[in-house]
């Protein structure tokens, strides 16, 4: 028999994979419906990956099969069936238009609300754009720019490939793939998502954003994403969009993955639009989120979120304060109307001495929605002098939503000092009135009264995001009173 | 400006307003008093035109024009102005980002733009200083923790940036210690002009010793039952409201 030679198995490969059936229109967009284990060897060969990360992934599944979905949040929702659902499609092609007018009247309705460009409007909606200044060559000067710092930021599929080492060392090293059964599905099938690495000592001139790269990715339903800040380094990511995203998944898992090495500052921001259900409470995305960070010494990782859309979220931004000083934020706005369901809120885990945390949480309900903050806060035996300040204030509008507070505190030194400070209230007949009495009207009124209780929040968010997020949130609640 | 002709209104089935008539042209100051009860924070409530009251006859006209249909921030939008007894709280929204978008809110309704920033602060400047009011309590949450005292002066600032035709103060003298009534009235004597009017609704006589009023009129139970001069707002506070009961029942 003649040498075993790497075309031998090229080929061998191959025809295994007309035995697995579903290699056999390799120029097909989507994989069959359901998972297994071939399903995430052929996700990961579809990527073109190492054999650790095939293996990683491997292995993730096998933790997942063992699982069960989590059933404490206080949301109620048709658990979807993992088999039905397709785990790989190459980034979608939605159809090119080629003006606006072919656009849906009332997604440009919102755009316009909004405040987005006319550009911009464009991009968004997938019409051709021939202008000059179109969003290839922007982000082609940004990436010029960063590649001079040598910040690395580009889709995790490829970072894989060009910085093994790095993603190696740091994938599923805060999440780990045992986490919980969303993280571990998250683990086995991520089809793709983003990788941002700042070198040590280097402020990152820009508020990085998946924004300049939405096309090339095609952000998919379980989406990874891990920003590692080395010593000293600063950086700011936004995620997401104000403008509304539909999608024919209803599942999105993602797991974001922050490390804050010593000294090292992460500020991540996300709106949240996802498709949030018709007003009968048809449809809608679920959103099923683990995003956490850990903070070496002298680090900071600060988590702001602004959360309208999605029929159900369940999502807890964390901080793991591992270093001595470190410092962990949470500042979120979670917005339901309708039918709308949302369970959010954070974890701060102090490990290191002298380390400190701030949550404040802004939940607005509406119409017949549930809206529920959870949140631990976690004192280790060994964090001296651990500081939290909580303050967990709900909004509530009309008679028939929910607003609800599960705050966790477990403390194993005597020296923490922690603060809880909660509120609820409504917007009453009498400040509405009291609006229009100096010539605002309600829906005016309204959006007033809801800025004025998001602010502390609206705050944090960098400065063109806070405009747009504000607008959100009067969108969102419209036709909510009255 | 004001015509009111046999106002009849309710709350919750309860009728309060029985036959109200009242009359305010422009330039003028009328004053209404009575005992509690009688209707008077009613009446200030029809006229802004709050929900739960229900007219069920009568008639008011705002410089011709019946407003009994109109929505409370469209009476706003013709000039009425209502300086509330218990103003509210908002929380996070600073008085200037309030009265900004009270301004321009009115000036969208009149088809015009917003009023520039320049001459916005301008006016805040002007307004506030009128009033004595430090610069800082206009970045504060509305009413957030206010005293008695500030709520009302914040009322009359509010009033002073939006210049109405028809001010209703209700109840403005209340909680105010003797320096904040004088600053309170001084700064209602200077807006006062002969193209608005001022409707001031009181249980006491003590505000008209600074805002002098055209006319007093006493309001008992839903009904305007005596009306005077100036000198009326004086017999009222020597010989109390019980004469005036025995008059109207003989």
């Amino acid at each position: 028999m003649s040498k075993y030679t790497e075309d031998d198995l090229r080929e061998e490969l191959k025809t295994k994979e007309y035995e697995y059936g579903f290699y056999t229109d390799i120029e097909s967009e989507k994989f069959p419906n359901g998972v297994n284990e071939d399903i995430v060897r052929a996700i990961s060969k579809k990527k073109n990956e190492p054999e650790w990360m095939t293996e990683w992934r491997l292995e993730a599944f096998r933790v997942w099969l063992k699982m069960e979905e989590p059933e404490w949040a206080n949301v109620h929702y048709k658990k979807p069936s993992f088999q039905d659902i397709s785990y790989y499609s190459a980034p979608k092609k939605k159809p090119k238009l080629n003006s606006l007018d072919e656009v849906d009247p009332e997604m440009l309705a919102t755009f316009e609300k909004l405040g987005i460009s006319l550009l911009e409007q464009k991009r968004l909606a997938n019409v051709a754009i021939d202008i000059v200044m179109d969003s290839v060559s922007v982000a082609t000067t940004f990436k010029e720019t960063l590649a001079e710092k040598g910040i690395i930021f580009m889709p995790i599929s490829e970072a894989i490939q060009e910085h093994p080492e790095l993603v190696k060392k740091y994938i599923g090293s805060v999440v780990p793939t045992t986490d919980n059964f969303y993280a571990a599905l998250n683990s086995a099938v991520f089809s793709d998502g983003s990788f941002c690495y700042i070198p040590k000592g280097v402020r990152c001139p820009m508020e990085l954003s998946t924004y300049f790269r939405i096309n090339e990715s095609g952000t998919g339903q379980f989406e990874r994403t891990l920003v590692v800040a080395d010593k000293g380094s600063y950086v700011s990511y936004l995620e997401g969009c104000t403008a509304p995203q539909r999608d024919e998944n209803q599942l999105h898992a993602a797991v974001v993955e922050l490390i804050a090495l010593d000294d090292a500052e992460i500020k991540y921001s996300t709106v949240q639009n996802w498709f949030p259900g018709d007003a009968e409470g048809k449809g809608g995305v679920f959103n099923f989120v683990t995003k956490r960070g850990i903070c070496e010494n002298n680090a900071k990782i600060s988590w702001t979120q602004v959360e309208t859309g999605s029929a159900v979220t369940w999502k807890y931004p964390s901080c793991i304060l591992k270093g001595n000083n470190s410092v962990g934020e949470f500042y979120s706005i979670a917005v339901t109307n309708n039918y709308q369901q949302a369970d959010t809120g954070t974890k701060m885990i102090h490990l290191g001495k002298n380390t400190k945390s701030t949550i404040i949480s802004k939940g607005i309900s509406a119409g017949k929605s549930q809206n529920s903050y959870r949140g631990l806060v976690q004192i280790g035996s060994r964090a001296e002098n651990a500081r939290n300040f909580s303050q967990c204030d709900s909004l509530l509008m009309g008679n028939e939503c929910g607003a609800h507070t599960f705050p966790y505190i477990e403390t194993k030194n005597k020296s923490a000092q922690i603060e809880h400070e909660a509120t609820t209230s409504k917007i009453g007949e009498d400040q509405l009135f009291y609006c229009n009495q100096r010539g605002i009207d309600t829906e005016k009124a309204i959006a007033l009264i809801v800025n004025g209780f998001s602010k502390e929040v609206l705050n944090k968010l960098p400065m063109e995001f806070a405009v747009e997020a504000q607008k959100l949130l009067e969108i969102s609640l419209e036709g909510s009173v009255g | 400006m004001l015509k009111i002709e046999n106002l009849h209104a309710q709350i919750e089935d309860k009728s309060i307003l029985k036959g109200l008539n009242l009359e305010v042209k422009a330039g003028e100051i009328h004053a209404i008093m009575g005992p509690n009860g009688a209707g008077k924070s009613t009446l200030a409530s029809v006229i802004a035109g709050k929900e739960e009251y229900e007219v069920t006859s009568g008639l008011i006209e705002l410089n011709g024009e019946d407003i009994n249909e109109l929505a409370p921030e469209e009476r706003a939008h013709a000039g009425v102005f209502l300086s509330f007894q218990y103003p509210v709280e908002i929380p996070g929204v600073t008085v200037t980002n309030f009265v900004k978008t009270s301004i321009n809110e009115s000036r969208k309704a009149q088809g015009l733009e917003d009023m520039p920033a320049k001459e916005m602060l301008q006016k805040i400047r002007e307004k506030s200083e009128l009033l004595e009011i430090d610069r800082k309590f206009l970045s504060r949450s509305l009413n957030e923790g206010f005293s008695g005292g500030e709520k009302k002066r914040n009322e009359i600032f509010q009033m002073a940036m939006l210049e109405p035709k028809l001010a209703i103060l209700d109840e403005t003298d209340s909680g105010l210690d003797i320096d904040a009534l004088r600053i309170v009235a001084n700064g209602v004597n200077k807006l006062k002009s002969k193209d608005n009017a001022v409707i001031v609704i009181t249980h006491y006589q003590r505000l008209l010793n600074y805002i002098t009023p055209d006319f007093v009129h006493v309001l008992h139970d839903g009904k305007i039952v005596k009306t005077g001069d100036a000198s009326l707002a004086l017999e009222l506070e020597a010989k109390g409201y019980d004469w005036i009961k025995e008059e109207v029942n003989s």
